[in-house]
């Protein structure tokens, strides 16, 4: 609980209603985007401006409270979930687009700008900002890079740390730090990288510089349909092997597939184990001369049906399928859980083999969604919450599916974080070295552990607990902590 | 040999002595000088694996980026941030300019470890991504002998902070990188290189209006009077660019970018050397004028110019820093302070305190990027 007398001290910082600690205010503000997480804030801060939010952490540094800061709140690992004792620092109203520099191809904006609003505002300049989080609709930029998120796109125009260029950052005394330049470069480390997917643990964001890009004259998508859903990953190798990065490559598996078209009648084909959507943008010939090598690899990839979306309507349609595969999904069961691991994209075909075998086992039927482009995966398990103890045997098929990731070469975590809910699986994923560098990278940024406690990188006492190690080459990890 | 350089980096560790790292020992111009005794990495060498369908390579640290490109252009594939080789070059004829054809440079000595360490990249930069982009996990091994491992062989990992990406650019002042994985891209089917006579604040307006548009640029400069431009991409898209944009054709352009990438035509060859990395836009800088029109060559559209100056330190990153960046003694006598733009205070002490955590006795590469560690 926060003392009255900081609660006190913090109204004064800011306007009455910039600051919330009535319960039914506060209730909005109970879970992210991940709502199987909750827990009720007790003091919720709404800065207007930036001044209000150096202020703010300043005030926190001298009482050492603990801050958790929050964007639109669409995250999908807990990682703004309320921690107790500490105050919820909302970022939302700080939603100005500052400045567009078209001949510059930049934006300048505060955090709580939506991700859409960027390239809407660059939109009459030919120009927008490329990644796109399937979220891009709510979730704002401070988010996006205190995750650095993804979307459909990455693999041809990169991940939110390739699109930004500067950042104004506050640490939790209070010091602003001017990270990045309007140069392609700074001197001493890179900082921005650093910061960029820190998860809210290293500094709070006040401004992002990002990098706007021309829109590109065409873009076409290919739908391809396989009775095999190995031969659709093999076919993703293929496309890449064949000189063509993709704006966009995505694979839905039977189920998916089948959801989609229920709910938004794209047209797909129905008696097929796999669907590719392969786009290709760029220049109008050079789109042309792309689709012609694509078609070619997927039928000698052993597609059983090839089409080109024929009109711009009808490749609309085709992400439309794509693109409300979660809702669709979400139709069939009363809840689903949204995993998020990347691997190797030629372990597909035993990844996915080995997820079906899973979900036998654990009597949990799995829709796969997969930005393939980039190996990302999305297994969405089905469940029934209201049914004693499905939530926890959905947790841990999660829980397998990504310590397998990490057993064929991938990672736990392609694009939506650790937050708390990946927490466990760190563990797996990093020996006591790492994890302990990775403390030491906090603590030269918050010693006092004030920012985000608790989330993104697990005490190494806790993996112990939690006993959630994997035995790798029969090599125990942490041999050197204790165990009851 | 990883257990050679760990017994070494802990013995220094405990003595506190210092460790200059080295691998082909082509760019120990760059920074400010170091001191210590040669940890030599060239024999950790050796591509650990390459699947040209994943995009990724991983190689040791002591790999030629020659026989690293080699094996990629087997595939069709290529490091897309261009990273410079320094290698030796074939002395240039009298009167040379940026329009005459040179010979290409023989690559020798650059290594991937360097390169990343250093964290330069060429002339495709501003159009592909830079080193830093690239690379998607390291190996190293701490100032205090612990080998470590972040980030990983896929395109897309958010799990733990990205001190792979830390390391880029670090100069070796975090850590011995051993090991990286880097992501690799298709080479461009055709490419094809123009040229226009435009004046310096022309050229930089065009640099950046093309940049705005959907043409395939992989490459631009400016010298003397000549835009020179390269496009690279799907054949038809080239040729489509071509017929908008006009120009010359320039003959044996590999060569032309080659050097550019090394800096290796005679205007290089001045001391002191600066190179002023600036917002893109920036007009025609005053400094540049006062260097006299030839002593300048823009690149990566606008947003690196390199002057050959004697100004001051302290002009010259008043200048930079009022076109929103940084200017770096590139070569010739570092001055008081050091070869990079001082840090504010507040990203100094982060500085002090990273350096601090991961190499506490203050072993590597001591004063290579700030005089004071």
């Amino acid at each position: 609980m926060l003392s009255p007398a900081f609660l006190s001290q913090l109204r004064r910082l800011l306007p009455p209603h910039c600051v919330l600690n009535e319960r039914e205010d506060l209730l909005p503000f109970e879970s992210d985007g991940l709502a199987a997480y909750r827990n009720t804030p007790d003091v919720v801060a709404l800065p207007e401006n930036e001044a209000q939010v150096a202020a703010i952490l300043q005030l926190c540094h001298q009482h050492k409270v603990a801050v958790v800061a929050r964007g639109a709140g669409t995250g999908l690992s807990a990682g703004a979930l309320p921690v107790d004792g500490a105050v919820l620092l909302v970022l939302a109203k700080l939603n100005r687009i500052k400045s567009i520099d078209p001949l510059a191809r930049t934006a300048v904006v505060e955090p709580g700008v939506r991700n859409l609003a960027i390239s809407e505002a660059a939109a009459p300049h030919n120009l927008y900002y490329a990644p796109d989080p399937s979220s891009q609709i709510a979730c704002s930029i401070g988010g996006n890079v205190a995750e650095n998120s993804g979307g459909v796109h990455c693999l041809k125009y990169g991940l939110t740390v390739h699109n930004i260029l500067k950042l104004r950052a506050w640490t939790i005394d209070g010091q602003l730090l001017e990270i990045g330049s309007e140069a392609l470069d700074s001197p001493g480390y890179d900082l921005l990288a650093l910061l960029t997917g820190s998860e809210g643990m290293l500094a709070v964001i006040t401004e992002v510089t990002v990098k706007l890009l021309p829109r590109p004259e065409r873009a076409q998508v290919v739908l391809a349909a396989f009775d095999d859903v190995a031969k659709a990953g093999a076919a993703v190798g293929n496309i890449i092997a064949a000189g063509v990065i993709p704006a966009g490559l995505e694979m839905m598996d039977r189920l998916a597939i089948q959801a989609a078209e229920a709910f938004v009648h794209a047209g797909y084909p129905l008696d097929c184990a796999a669907l590719l959507l392969c786009e290709v943008d760029g220049i109008n010939e050079e789109v042309s001369d792309d689709i012609f090598t694509v078609r070619k690899v997927l039928a000698a990839s052993g597609a059983i049906e090839i089409r080109t979306a024929e009109s711009e309507e009808q490749r609309l349609k085709f992400w439309a399928g794509r693109k409300a595969a979660f809702p669709a999904v979400g139709r069939l069961s009363p809840d689903y859980y949204c995993m998020d691991g990347t691997i190797p994209r030629g372990q597909l075909p035993h990844v996915l083999r080995r997820i079906s075998e899973m979900s036998a086992e654990f009597g949990l039927p799995v829709a796969n969604v997969f930005h393939a482009g980039d190996g990302n995966l999305h297994p969405l398990i089905l469940f029934d919450a209201n049914q004693p103890g499905e939530l926890h045997k959905a947790e841990s098929f999660g829980g397998k599916i990504l310590e397998l990731c990490v057993e064929v070469g991938g990672t736990i975590t392609g694009e939506h974080g650790v937050g708390l809910e990946k927490i466990r699986q760190m563990c797996t994923q990093f020996a006591t070295p790492e994890l302990t560098r990775f403390h030491e990278v906090k603590a030269a940024f918050d010693p006092d552990k004030l920012l985000n406690p608790g989330k993104a990188v697990p005490e190494l006492h806790r993996c112990a607990e939690w006993g959630a190690m994997h035995i790798h080459d029969n090599q125990l990890p942490h041999p050197e902590l204790p165990r009851f | 040999m990883l257990d050679t350089l760990i017994d070494r980096i802990r013995a220094a560790h405990e003595n506190a002595t210092p460790l200059i790292i080295q691998g082909g020992g082509s760019k120990t111009f760059y920074g400010n000088a170091d001191e210590g005794e040669v940890l030599a990495t060239r024999a950790l060498t050796g591509v650990v694996d390459y699947q040209p369908k994943e995009l990724v390579l991983t190689a040791r640290a002591g790999t030629p980026l020659a026989e690293i490109e080699a094996l990629l252009a087997e595939q069709g594939q290529m490091l897309a941030f261009e990273p410079p080789h320094y290698g030796e070059f074939p002395l240039p004829q009298a009167g040379e300019g940026a329009n005459d054809a040179l010979p290409a440079p023989k690559p020798i000595n650059a290594t991937l470890g360097g390169s990343i360490a250093t964290g330069l990249s060429g002339p495709r930069r501003p159009y592909a991504g830079a080193a830093r982009d690239f690379v998607l996990g390291v190996r190293m091994i701490d100032g205090m002998g612990q080998p470590l491992r972040f980030g990983g062989q896929v395109i897309k990992n958010v799990a733990g902070y990205d001190v792979s990406r830390l390391m880029v650019g670090a100069l070796g002042t975090l850590g011995l990188l051993t090991e990286v994985s880097l992501k690799v891209l298709p080479k461009p089917a055709a490419e094809t290189t123009l040229q226009f006579e435009l004046d310096e604040a022309d050229a930089i307006l065009k640099m950046n209006q093309w940049a705005g548009q959907p043409l395939p640029l992989s490459a631009t400069s400016w010298h003397a009077g000549l835009l020179t431009v390269r496009l690279s991409g799907a054949a038809s898209a080239v040729q489509a660019a071509q017929a908008k944009l006009g120009g010359e054709a320039l003959k044996d352009a590999t060569a032309f970018w080659q050097r550019l990438r090394d800096q290796a035509t005679p205007f290089f060859d001045k001391r002191p050397l600066w190179r002023l990395g600036v917002k893109p836009t920036t007009p025609p800088l005053a400094v540049s004028n006062r260097s006299g029109g030839e002593a300048q060559w823009i690149e990566w559209g606008g947003a690196v110019r390199w002057l050959a100056s004697d100004l001051s330190a302290a002009t010259l990153r008043e200048a930079a820093k009022t076109a929103g960046g940084h200017a770096t003694l590139f070569r010739g006598d570092a001055p008081a302070g050091g070869a990079f733009t001082p840090l504010a205070p507040a990203l100094l002490t982060l500085h002090r305190n990273l350096k601090q955590r991961f190499d506490p006795s203050g072993i590597f590469n001591r004063g290579r990027l700030y005089p004071d560690f």
